[in-house]
């Protein structure tokens, strides 16, 4: 094939096009300013005959680059998908039509939007070519898992399952984790009234029978490089030998360990021997096995046992966990039915403040509870002493409102998880002469950006939970169970289950050099033009993925196989010399610059949107569905996240006579939406600093806002157009028109 | 042991709600209470209630025996059944208000003054004399049940309505004297006897 480029522009006149706008001026102007090769109109282009119509001129005509002037490119991905050809799409529906009220004095405006949309798509598609094939991608079938405990177990069981090799690595040196010292687990099948085994017995007998998979017991991981499809990890052992595998993709199933009930003197914890936290009533449940359960000091039956719920947790108090554990109400119900089990007459008090029962079986679980004759008060322990016959309780029954002691043979205190997440890897560097904290890595990571999975709050890993919970800022890397958020075993089994998925999918895509979520399947990778770095470092220090090392002359490295296709290092590049063969500073930056900017007096400014595509141009587009219209000066320009906002855009289009810019990305922050985790927020902290720029300009600060915007919000997103198209009234047009 | 030792062991055993679930009408299902407050929040009458439902319920789990059972609130119960309809653990909450006043009332403990009580107590020795509801003196009893003073000064309010019942034959001045009963009176109260019988039968008063 010729490297001739040969653009070819398709004009709809179907969905109402026809009628509403000037379809032969469109063509026109694709053919005479958008310099087209072949323009094409056609009443209906999704239909049968307007695609084969299209493909046609790609077998026929030679045509390369395909303009698609129809709806918005979030539609009709299906009709509009040919091989081989970059395709740039213009939204004249969604876009234009829907969002301009259908009105004699609204129609000029509306040609214009049109006859914009036209020239960029011709524009972007002059700059786009087609992603070349990744020298990056690597095929390996292997799944490394960090963890034996039941989220590693569940996750090595279901990707042998699914045809997977594994390779379990585990630091103790038994199968189970915490949940092999459990005598009996919560119910994980209706009508969850009664407790069930705990079942590691024979996940463990599975996982031994299972040639898939490999168990290194007694060892840690001392070194994780690479990248999906290629990572190799040094496995240790205790007495120090090596040994070294190669990996498509790996889950950290790192697991929780228990909070340190020594802190909780106030609740007599050390006091007494008969305070135990959660696993120390498991200990003397498997102790009695069946039997009547004994208190630890003098060995007496137990006749009448407290739980304590959220013993030092959802506190604000120092040293306290202030997250809820999400396992331990329930977990508190399973131990007071080894009691009533054994000896209905067993008193058994459980003093919560809100009880807290996730799950399908949750509720259930609670009322066998209560059937079973439990005793559940809401109130707040202040204070468990060792008395002279038993520990005493004094509690504060928060619905009789009364002040309570009451003496028990065994107190047992629902302390929290805390998850193993190894480094914390955006710690501040510790104040000199600070006492050393160390903590192990789990994963010994080579990466630039340190060893372990960043974490978001409480030492859990980042794992984007509210949209996409097994995606961490580590491609390739999944993570599983309590590391991720408190959990009790069955969520941790489901956990597991879809991380092992996501890890396979990771690994398949790595075979085929595409991107993993949420761009899954995109082929285009960051190009990076050496020559051109200053080696000033924001690539590598604002990939939220940890995608780009230091090669040893210190420029950046670029990951293929780690990286997102965000673009936010494409963003960050002060020199502009990164790049992706659909989407880079051109493909962008000419769009802007070839609108029709009318003069200072002609009264029609120009409003440039960014809209990062996974949120808030869905929104736009919905928008129009409803028949929420916006001013029809706004240009819209999709970006792959508020990350990529290179300020170059910002600046060409001030100097281009734009009177205000509108950026829109996802909510940052600790509940961010961002589908790229930081993107919209360092894209947020670039933009506070576009005021220099704007002073220099000697324009008016209000000109360039940037807004979080939800998928929800097809209200608010036209609102905020409309606000700016107010504002630039205000303050007047910018003097920049030429 | 002192009282207040006493009280420390017994209180958030299991005793006293098994004896509510031995002994109370649908008492089974206190222990499935799970604290939230709707039913008080239904009640019309409940701002005025001493202890509204939910918290009947935790001070029977609390092992407030005497509490409970001397408690006028139960009484207070109109059987609107708004509760019921909208407890999300489907406690047949009217039912138990009306369970543990009947068994406070049959341990003896109930409180004397509470007018509920008290007119319950008119209504039943009214209807058990004659086998049939004698109005006019039910209605006198009610009026008297405060005392003497009390009763001619609600007769008197009351005269316009009784007057004009007694024109339009609802009410008959007859009445006074005998009135009319049921066939077989004395049958009527081997029956009530029997009854009592097996009922104490099946249901031993705890303490007796
Ligand atoms: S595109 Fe995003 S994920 Fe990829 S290297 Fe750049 S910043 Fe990192
Ligand atoms: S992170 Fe935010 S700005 Fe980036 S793609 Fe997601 S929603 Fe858009
Ligand atoms: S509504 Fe039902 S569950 Fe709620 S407090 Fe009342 S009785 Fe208990």
């Amino acid at each position: 094939m010729s490297d001739e480029i040969k653009v070819g522009a398709y004009i709809c006149k179907g969905c109402g096009l026809g009628d509403r706008l000037d379809c032969g001026q469109l063509a026109t102007i694709a053919e005479r300013e958008g310099k087209a090769n072949l323009v094409r109109e056609h009443d209906f282009l999704c239909n049968a005959e307007g695609v084969a119509m299209i493909q046609n001129d790609i077998d026929n005509e030679g045509v390369n680059k395909v303009m698609i002037a129809a709806c918005s490119r979030r539609s009709k991905n299906d009709a509009f998908n040919f091989d081989n050809v970059a395709i740039s799409r213009g939204n004249l529906r969604e876009g234009v039509i829907w969002t301009r009220p259908d009105t004699d004095e609204a129609r000029e405006t509306t040609q214009e939007m049109a006859a914009d949309y036209v020239r960029m798509g011709c524009q972007e598609i002059k700059y786009m070519a087609l992603p070349h094939a990744n020298e990056e991608a690597a095929s390996n079938n292997n799944l490394l898992i960090a963890g034996g405990g039941i989220a590693g177990m569940t996750a090595a069981i279901e990707a042998a399952a699914a045809g997977y090799p594994v390779t379990i690595v585990e630091k103790s040196g038994q199968l189970g984790g915490g949940a092999a010292f459990e005598y009996k687990r919560i119910p994980e099948s209706a009508p969850y009234a009664e407790l069930e085994d705990n079942g590691v017995a024979g996940m463990v007998a599975k996982i031994e029978g299972d040639s898939k998979i490999t168990v290194h017991l007694n060892s840690t991981i001392t070194k994780t490089s690479g990248a999906p499809g290629r990572f190799s990890a040094d496995i240790s052992t205790e007495s120090g030998s090596t040994s070294t595998g190669n990996f498509g993709a790996i889950i950290m199933a790192s697991g929780a360990r228990n909070y340190d009930a020594n802190q909780l003197p106030e609740l007599g914890y050390g006091k007494t021997p008969d305070v135990v936290d959660q696993t120390g009533l498991e200990k003397l449940a498997v102790e009695a096995n069946g039997g009547p359960i004994k208190r630890p000091s003098d060995g007496k039956v137990v006749e009448n046992v407290v739980f304590v719920q959220c013993a030092g947790q959802r506190s604000t108090q120092e040293g306290h966990l202030p997250y809820c554990s999400g396992h331990c109400c329930l977990t508190s119900i399973k131990q007071a039915m080894y009691f009533k089990d054994q000896n209905p007459e067993v008193d058994t008090n459980i003093i919560y403040t809100d009880l807290r029962t996730p799950g399908a079986g949750g509720e259930d679980f609670y009322r066998s509870g209560q059937q079973k004759g439990i005793t559940f008060t809401k109130g707040t322990v202040s204070e468990v002493t060792a008395g002279s016959n038993g520990p005493e309780v004094k509690f504060n029954d928060l619905i009789l409102d009364q002040e309570v002691n009451e003496s028990a043979d065994l107190v047992v205190l629902a302390t929290g998880q805390i998850p193993n997440s190894g480094v914390d890897v955006d710690a501040p560097e510790p104040e000199e002469g600070a006492p050393e904290v160390s903590v192990d890595s789990i994963l010994n990571l080579t990466y630039r950006q340190g060893k372990d999975l960043p974490h978001l709050k409480y030492g859990f890993n980042d794992s984007h939970f509210i949209c996409f919970p097994y995606e961490t800022r580590r491609t390739g890397i999944y993570s599983a169970g309590p590391v991720r958020r408190p959990m009790d075993m069955a969520q941790a089994k489901e956990d597991a289950t879809g991380a092992a998925l996501k890890a396979i999918q990771a690994l398949e895509n790595a075979k085929l050099g595409r991107a993993a979520h949420p761009r899954s399947g995109d082929l285009s990778f960051p190009n990076f033009r050496k020559e051109g770095c200053t080696q000033c470092k924001r690539c590598t220090v604002e990939c939220p993925f940890g995608a780009i090392d230091e090669d040893e002359e210190r420029y950046p490295q670029f990951n293929e196989a780690r990286c997102r296709r965000c673009g936010t290092c494409m963003g960050a590049c002060p020199v502009r010399v990164i790049s992706f063969d659909n989407y880079s500073v051109e493909t962008v930056g000419q769009q802007l610059k070839n609108v029709d900017m009318p003069d200072e007096f002609d009264e029609k400014p120009r409003i440039l949107v960014l809209a990062c595509e996974n949120d808030a141009y869905p929104a736009l587009d919905m928008a129009a569905q409803n028949g929420n219209h916006y001013s029809p000066y706004a240009r819209v320009i999709p970006v792959r996240c508020l990350g990529s906002v290179n300020t170059i855009w910002v600046t060409d289009a001030l100097n281009s006579g734009y009177d205000g810019i509108v950026l829109m990305g996802c909510q940052k922050g600790e509940n961010y939406q961002c589908h790229f985790v930081k993107g919209s927020e360092i894209a947020h902290t670039r933009m506070s600093k576009i005021d220099d720029t704007l002073e220099s300009l000697s324009l008016e600060k209000e000109r360039v806002a940037t807004y979080e915007v939800a998928i929800t919000d097809i209200e608010r997103a036209p609102q905020l157009i409309n606000d700016m198209a107010e504002t630039v009234e205000k303050v007047g047009m910018s003097p920049f028109k030429f | 042991m002192t009282d207040a030792n006493q009280q420390m062991v017994e209180q958030y055993r299991n005793n006293f709600l098994r004896e509510v679930e031995d002994n109370v009408e649908e008492g089974g299902w206190v222990k499935m209470c799970m604290q939230c407050g709707v039913c008080s929040g239904s009640c019309p009458l409940g701002p005025h209630w001493d202890h509204p439902p939910q918290e009947l319920f935790m001070m029977i789990r609390a092992g407030k025996r005497d509490e409970v059972l001397q408690s006028s609130s139960m009484w207070m119960c109109t059987s609107c059944y708004n509760c019921i309809v909208r407890c999300p653990r489907e406690l047949p909450i009217t039912h138990i208000m009306h369970g543990l006043a009947h068994y406070a009332k049959r341990l003896g403990i109930a409180p004397k003054n509470q007018p509920t009580h008290k007119f319950a107590q008119l209504f039943w020795n009214n209807l058990t004399k004659t086998g049939r509801v004698n109005e006019l003196k039910l209605g006198l009893a009610l009026y008297f049940m405060n005392g003497i003073s009390e009763g001619i000064k609600t007769s008197l309010k009351m005269k316009d309505v009784g007057l004009g019942m007694m024109m339009t034959k609802r009410l008959s001045p007859m009445e006074l004297i005998g009135g009319h009963k049921c066939k077989d009176t004395s049958g009527l109260q081997a029956i009530l006897k029997k009854a009592e019988e097996l009922e104490a039968a099946r249901i031993p008063v705890a303490g007796k």
